[in-house]
């Protein structure tokens, strides 16, 4: 127990005294969370500006979530405006009369605000006849009113800052001491494996558990918009869970190489494409299919995709036991591999 | 009593490298043996052997009657392993390395400033490792090696890349260690190192171990034969060379030299024609027995 108290203090404090590392486990997680919250997750992004001349209620009923509004006086302003690709469609209200002037460049804007405008125009025209509409549409939403692109990153950007930094601790730690024969001293001394391999799994949870207090406290904050409902601690036996297996990942880099640098890269080469692959950094059905499946081969997948179930789809107890079972599953795997090849010297 | 060391027929081989050919030594509770020889001779993976870091390919190993191999705890707990200077947990003290130590071995805390004391390191005890010089790490990391007690001392080439004043430092520790009655194994590729500490040496060439005795009574057995050196201009050759006992004469820059196997009395004769000023008497060391042993030089004075 003294043993195991005193590595954990060790590490802790390499840990705390390596700036690098606190950058790369604290501060890069929240860049993306800044770059894709702020910058990519403006829901203005999704909307499409139209040039509108004229006034009158069929430019009032124009949907505000989906058109956004820019006044031209000039009709043939607005028109140049289109053909020079600054705007995908213009509209002039004149009487009874809507023009309707789009680009064939972006047909997808294009068709968007036709279908729009018909709509608008049908339903004045059925309001001017007087007659009760026969058939009604009812939409909403699948996911809770407080779905926001934030959940998804926040859920896509923490697994994977957690993996990173289970990995590198653990490939890090392994490699460093081998080679400054810390590791050697460590197997003439009378400790056990277990103390040794104890510290880590506690520090590497620590940093995990720090890494989601943080990450989650600043997407709580306005600019972001995060909310927390129902059984959001769940989160908590996911990151462990990740933690587990990503630290696994590294033992086994930290068995297999030598160098620091080597085993840097070697841990973003199996990480950073496996972050892609699960969609962490955008959202996973815009993946072909065929990735889609083959995602679910990876760790990074199912840690996602249980902290998205709980942050999104209000998740219960029961969304996380397959993810937790199969980050497990791999962890114990993986460690078992990494055991039979490691080695204690260069 | 049963010696703190036996080994016998020891073999170990890398690929197509022999490193350990057939060694056989014992050494005794309180003794400090020392195994010379060159880079490469087999010291360091003889002692990695006995320390149990890696397994013999033939031959067996009891140290304080148990196996090296495969890792036993307890014998761990009776025997203690010099790292070199960078087997250091990475951003602590000195003093907070070797209290990672003592929580190792389950050995009372405050053990980590006495050991600390015993290598004269306490005024450097809140000091970060990187701060240390070569030798204060060195010496550091004898306290590491000797914070559980230990009945059994190893140390590799404790002294490489020191200089002249921090070896004498290092030495004066070990010499405290030995009066404690513990038990050391050392390597080294130096000649005064072996003289100084050990009470036995092996001397080692390609995995083999060529003589294995005291010091004084290798250099004895050798029956090399006094130099006498005079300065250059002391006396003419051909009047040292009549000298009665004097075998041979040679002349150089430096020094007249005079080759005898009666010292007592050919520094009698000398004393009778006046011609002690400035007098150097050699006798046989190490480094003969290891030339005559080898026919090679082992290279004096190298800090490799």
């Amino acid at each position: 127990m003294r043993a195991w108290r005193s590595l954990t203090v060790a590490m802790w404090k390499g840990l705390l005294a390596d700036r690098s590392a606190l950058f790369f486990y604290f501060l890069f997680p929240l860049m993306f969370l800044v770059l894709f919250g702020l910058v990519l997750g403006n829901p203005d992004l999704g909307r499409i500006t139209v040039g509108v001349t004229g006034e009158g209620p069929l430019i009032d009923n124009l949907p505000a979530e989906v058109l956004t509004v820019e006044r031209f006086d000039d009709f043939d302003e607005a028109v140049a405006a289109v053909r020079n690709g600054d705007l995908p469609a213009a509209i002039r209200v004149s009487g009874p009369v809507v023009e309707l002037r789009y680009s064939a460049t972006d047909q997808v804007a294009a068709g968007t605000v036709q279908g729009v405008v018909q709509s608008v125009v049908g339903q004045a025209n059925l309001a001017a006849s007087g007659a009760e509409p026969t058939f009604s549409v009812e939409a909403r939403q699948v996911e809770d009113d407080s779905f926001e692109p934030i959940q998804y990153l926040t859920s896509g950007l923490l697994a994977w800052g957690v993996a990173m930094s289970a990995a590198f601790g653990a490939a890090m730690n392994l490699v460093i001491w081998r080679r400054n024969l810390v590791l050697r001293r460590l197997r003439l001394s009378p400790v056990s494996p277990a103390a040794v391999v104890g510290a880590r799994v506690g520090v590497s949870l620590a940093i995990a558990l720090l890494q989601g207090a943080v990450f989650i406290g600043v997407a709580l904050t306005p600019p972001f918009g995060l909310q927390l409902r129902g059984q959001w601690w769940l989160l908590v036996p996911l990151l462990v869970a990740g933690t587990l297996a990503f630290m696994s990942v590294g033992l086994l880099v930290g068995s297999l190489v030598k160098g620091e640098e080597a085993a840097s890269a070697a841990v973003n080469l199996i990480v950073l494409p496996m972050a892609f692959l699960s969609g962490v950094f955008f959202q996973i059905e815009a993946m072909p299919e065929a990735i889609q499946t083959l995602s679910w081969l990876l760790p990074m997948r199912h840690l996602s995709a249980g902290m998205l179930d709980v942050l999104v789809r209000d998740g219960g107890v029961s969304s996380i036991l397959a993810p937790v079972a199969v980050l497990l599953g791999f962890a114990t795997v993986v460690t078992l591999i990494a055991t039979r090849v490691f080695s204690w010297e260069d | 009593m049963a010696p703190a060391i036996e080994v016998s027929g020891l073999r170990k081989r890398y690929d197509e490298l022999v490193a350990v050919d057939g060694v056989s030594f014992r050494v005794d509770h309180g003794e400090c043996f020392g195994i010379l020889g060159p880079n490469g001779a087999g010291k360091t993976t003889t002692l990695e052997l006995v320390e149990g870091l890696r397994r013999a390919d033939e031959g067996s190993i009891e140290v304080l009657g148990m196996a090296p191999w495969p890792r036993n705890p307890a014998l761990l707990r009776r025997v203690g392993v010099q790292l070199q200077g960078t087997a250091f947990i990475e951003h602590l003290s000195a003093i907070e390395q070797l209290r990672t130590v003592t929580d190792l071995y389950g050995v009372e805390r405050p053990r980590a400033a006495e050991v600390l004391e015993q290598v004269g390191l306490t005024d450097t005890a809140d000091r970060d490792i990187d701060d240390l010089s070569g030798g204060q790490r060195q010496r550091l990391s004898i306290a590491c090696a000797l914070v559980h007690r230990p009945e059994v001392l190893f140390l590799d080439e404790p002294s490489a890349g020191l200089d002249p004043t921090a070896r004498r430092t290092l030495w004066e520790v070990l010499e405290s260690v030995r009066a404690e009655g513990t038990t050391v194994v050392l390597t080294t590729h130096y000649m005064d190192e072996a003289e100084v500490l050990c009470d036995r040496v092996a001397i080692m060439e390609r995995g083999r171990i060529l003589a294995d005795d005291a010091p004084a009574e290798l250099v004895r057995r050798l029956d090399a034969p006094t130099r006498l050196l005079l300065p250059p201009h002391a006396m003419t050759v051909d009047a040292a060379a009549a000298v009665e006992g004097v075998d041979e004469v040679a002349l150089d820059e430096g020094a007249l030299t005079l080759v005898t196997r009666q010292p007592a009395e050919v520094l009698g004769r000398l004393a009778a024609l006046d011609a002690l000023d400035g007098l150097q008497v050699r006798s046989g060391t190490l480094e003969d027995v290891f030339v005559s042993l080898t026919g090679r030089e082992l290279g004096r004075g190298e800090h490799a």
